[in-house]
């Protein structure tokens, strides 16, 4: 495992709730980012968030960490929950809130 | 950087040749896109593995030439 993915897996476990996002969650630098930040909010969760655009480094590696192209990204105690559609689609079903509860 | 949405059906139908496949370009500009992909191939995956799949389908573009794709998947029953 390179330096990277080490660092990025040690925030993923530190973290319960964590989103890799462009921006903060007060001021979201793309609006797949403000949607998982918005949902989050709207749920009460407090999480940890990480701006990929602060740290050129871990918006490459979290890429190749989950094989996931894309930014956001939500890890909820230590497992990958997916990207933009994948948090929303689990919003309206319910399944986000129980994920987040357990 | 964009893909035309030509391209874009030519990757998913290779990559899911029993799939129902639908692409709204959501903007006008080749790089906002969002696809709805209806295969057996996802039969029995869980949504990442699922969306996963798609991704490798577009061969890297995901995140390059193409800047955003909506993805909703769906198994055939």
């Amino acid at each position: 495992m390179t330096e990277i993915h080490k660092k990025i897996k040690e925030m993923i476990n530190k973290n319960k709730v964590i989103l890799f996002m462009k921006g903060t969650p007060e001021m979201p630098q793309c609006g797949f980012s403000m949607t998982v930040c918005n949902i989050l909010k709207q749920l009460k969760i407090n999480f940890f968030s990480v701006n990929v655009l602060a740290d050129e480094l871990v918006r490459q590696g979290i890429k190749e960490f989950s094989n996931w192209p894309t930014i956001p990204q939500l890890y909820v105690n230590g497992t990958f929950i997916g990207g933009c559609d994948i948090v929303k689609e689990m919003f309206e079903n319910g399944d986000l809130e129980k994920t987040l509860k357990k | 950087m964009a893909i035309s949405k030509e391209e874009l059906f030519g990757l998913l139908k290779a990559g899911f040749p029993d799939g129902e496949i639908k692409i709204d370009d959501l903007a006008g500009d080749n790089n906002h896109y969002a696809a709805f992909i209806k295969s057996s191939k996802f039969n029995g995956k869980n949504k990442v593995q699922q969306h996963q799949m798609v991704y490798a389908a577009l061969k890297g573009k995901m995140g390059n030439e193409l800047h955003a794709l909506a993805l909703t998947t769906e198994e055939i029953k």
